[in-house]
């Protein structure tokens, strides 16, 4: 899951995007509207942690622009101003949900899993397909008895493809899920993992279409 | 005297009391002359009815005309206290005692013709000599004065006795307008002493008294001035608890991440992030400190100090920052003697500025600071070579928590310049920010060269 940090504080900033990395997350700062619009019409996140006060405006005026022009793309404010009144603003706004600073990491990601599980139409936060069910919250997964464990972007494949079986997702559209903008794209990242996958998984779990990327196997292992 | 309830009845008494003095002292005067010219015209009557009577009677022949005058008034009660008033002689041209009434004394009342006084017997008479020549008599007809005092006297004590009456009531009465008088502003008092010091709504003036209004206007004017400070305060406070959130909230999620950390190297670098935020917020809640400084009043009393000292202590106590930033600090102090009061008002001004220029310059540049005398006015310019202030953002540096879109020190507080405008506001002086010609920002404040000369 990529997702847009939009805070001007470098501390906060570096922290949320660490912290959110650790939660399983693949996070991008910006901090200034400028660069968020920017990103934001660059494409590829999933959702965006957005503060109110940048230096070069409010981020509700963002926000704005965004449901102005039809965006659906969920928006956590994450803001020092937390009275009942600015809460009520920042959602009337159109944001999805939000925090009042300071704040804990564990409820940010959680709060963004929700987010981003109601965005794809899901209420339960536990994913099943074929017998695995894929938890986000601890990026584990277990078939019957059996407990799996994913190393942090084993897992960000596995659950991309898991949110919607069937369609199939491009190996670029995978590695802007696992890759921020500083990081360096290796080139068979993605085919080594997919390996790993298979060999935890077993091998018909995941099907290879053959050049346009990856889909979850209609039948069970 | 400090109390109006006293002062006012002291005033009133006393006034009150001369007043009634005066009258009296007045009215004493005016009866005893009124008293005196009926008496006199009833001496003057008696002398020529005496005169008339002897003349109807066929002159006077021996002492038995004394009954004429003498027994008639008579009252039968002598101990009547205007028993006997009047005294008769009548003396004949040869010098004969001619009649007297009862009680006249023995020697002759008086020498000469019309009004006289002349003691006798040791009481002083005031006489009126009626001389008819035809039957060659004197008649004398006189009343004793001390008769007369007592009449004037009664009058007098008439007077003053319901005055000595009246005076207490007159008193009370006095006492109790006053008070009643005084009432409104012993409400008024009341109502300010019952006051919890929060509420700062104005007094309500209608029902007050005119005269009590202006000072009601006063009181109501300077809370609304204490409201106004008080609001500016709370939404500083306020502001300032918000601007705090921010960088606690990286400070948790740092520690957080510390916490969390599958491996050392990202466990040291939250460490050292966090190290970073405890500075960063530790400039910022100094910064507030200087903030709430400069709205303090300006301290007159504190020691002069050295213009170039305050400078090179401001520098010296940056030159860590300068060092981890890679940047040269250059001062020029040189010359210019100049002593200020201020330097509380002075050194979070030119911290601020150096700060900022520290902050904004690329490594290995200088940042220059100068004091300088330029005619009567006293001038500090901190130079950089940094991006300077973007034209967009000029208009908004100074004010609180704006922080330019193109920040070079990546987010600080938004407080470093309005600090520093301020100060040299209370200062009486002038802050100038211009970019610096090949690039950077040069910044000045201006002065007045006279160091107690300000206008906080």
């Amino acid at each position: 899951m990529r997702l847009l940090i939009v805070e001007d504080d470098p501390v906060l900033s570096d922290g949320i995007a660490v912290g959110l990395g650790l939660s399983g997350f693949t996070a991008d700062a910006v901090g200034t509207l400028a660069d968020a619009r920017a990103a934001v019409e660059a494409g590829g996140f999933a959702g965006v942690v957005l503060d109110i006060m940048l230096p070069d405006g409010s981020g509700l005026d963002l926000l704005a622009e965004l449901r102005g022009a039809g965006s659906k793309l969920p928006v956590l404010l994450l803001t020092a101003r937390d009275r009942v009144r600015d809460r009520v603003l920042g959602l009337d706004a159109g944001a999805d949900d939000y925090l009042g600073k300071p704040f804990d990491l564990d409820e940010l990601a959680a709060r963004l899993r929700a987010m981003l599980r109601r965005q794809e139409g899901r209420a339960a936060a536990v994913i099943e397909w074929n017998g695995l069910r894929l938890d986000p919250a601890t990026q584990s997964g277990r078939i019957g008895e059996r407990e799996l464990r994913f190393s942090r972007r084993e897992f960000a494949i596995l659950h991309a493809l898991a949110e919607h079986p069937g369609r199939i997702l491009s190996k670029t559209q995978l590695e802007e899920r696992l890759y921020g903008w500083q990081e360096d794209v290796e080139s068979n990242t993605v085919e080594v993992h997919i390996h790993h996958l298979r060999a935890k998984l077993g091998r018909t779990f995941i099907d290879t279409v053959r050049g346009a990327g990856y889909r979850l196997a209609e039948g069970g292992p | 005297m400090s109390s109006i309830r006293k002062r006012l009845l002291v005033i009133l008494l006393a006034g009150t009391g001369v007043i009634w003095l005066c009258a009296v002292i007045w009215i004493q005067h005016s009866t005893r002359t009124e008293v005196g010219h009926v008496l006199d015209r009833r001496l003057q009557e008696s002398a020529q009815m005496v005169a008339s009577l002897i003349r109807r009677n066929g002159g006077i022949a021996g002492p038995d005309a004394a009954a004429l005058v003498g027994d008639a008034p008579a009252l039968p009660d002598s101990r009547h206290d205007f028993a006997r008033q009047l005294i008769c002689q009548v003396w004949g041209f040869d010098g004969q005692l001619k009649s007297e009434s009862d009680g006249a004394p023995t020697g002759q009342l008086a020498e000469q013709e019309g009004f006289s006084e002349r003691e006798v017997d040791g009481e002083v008479w005031r006489v009126y000599t009626h001389v008819d020549a035809d039957l060659g008599i004197r008649v004398m007809v006189g009343d004793a004065r001390f008769m007369r005092e007592r009449l004037v006297h009664g009058v007098a004590m008439g007077l003053l006795a319901p005055a000595m009456l009246i005076l207490p009531l007159l008193a009370a009465l006095i006492w109790l307008a006053v008070r009643g008088g005084l009432a409104p502003m012993d409400r008024l008092a009341q109502a300010l002493s019952r006051r919890p010091a929060t509420d700062l709504s104005p007094l309500g003036e209608t029902r007050a008294p005119a005269e009590l209004r202006p000072m009601i206007e006063a009181l109501n004017g300077l809370f609304h001035r204490v409201e106004g400070l008080r609001d500016r305060e709370r939404s500083f406070t306020a502001f300032a608890a918000h601007e705090l959130k921010t960088p606690l909230a990286g400070l948790k999620t740092q520690a957080q991440i510390a916490t969390l950390a599958p491996d050392a190297a990202t466990r040291e670098r939250a460490l050292a992030q966090i190290a970073q935020g405890v500075d960063r917020t530790d400039r910022m809640v100094r910064q507030l400190l200087d903030m709430t400084a400069t709205e303090n009043p300006i301290d007159s009393t504190a020691p002069a100090e050295d213009g170039a000292k305050i400078l090179t202590d401001v520098a010296g106590a940056l030159g860590g920052l300068a060092g981890a930033r890679g940047v040269t600090l250059r001062l020029e102090t040189g010359g210019a003697e100049w002593r200020s009061t201020q330097a509380a008002l002075l050194a979070p001004a030119l911290r601020n500025l150096l700060e900022n220029a520290i902050l904004a310059s690329p490594a290995g540049a200088t940042v220059e600071a100068r004091l300088a005398r330029d005619g009567g006015r006293v001038r500090f310019s901190v130079l950089d070579r940094g991006p300077g202030i973007s034209e967009a953002d000029r208009p908004h540096v100074t004010e609180r928590f704006y922080r330019g879109s193109a920040s070079p020190s990546g987010g600080g507080s938004g407080l470093g310049l309005s600090i520093t405008a301020a100060a040299v506001e209370a200062l009486g002086g002038e802050l100038r920010l211009t970019p610096r010609d090949g690039g950077g920002e040069h910044a000045e404040i201006i002065l007045p060269g006279e160091p107690a000369a300000s206008t906080a």
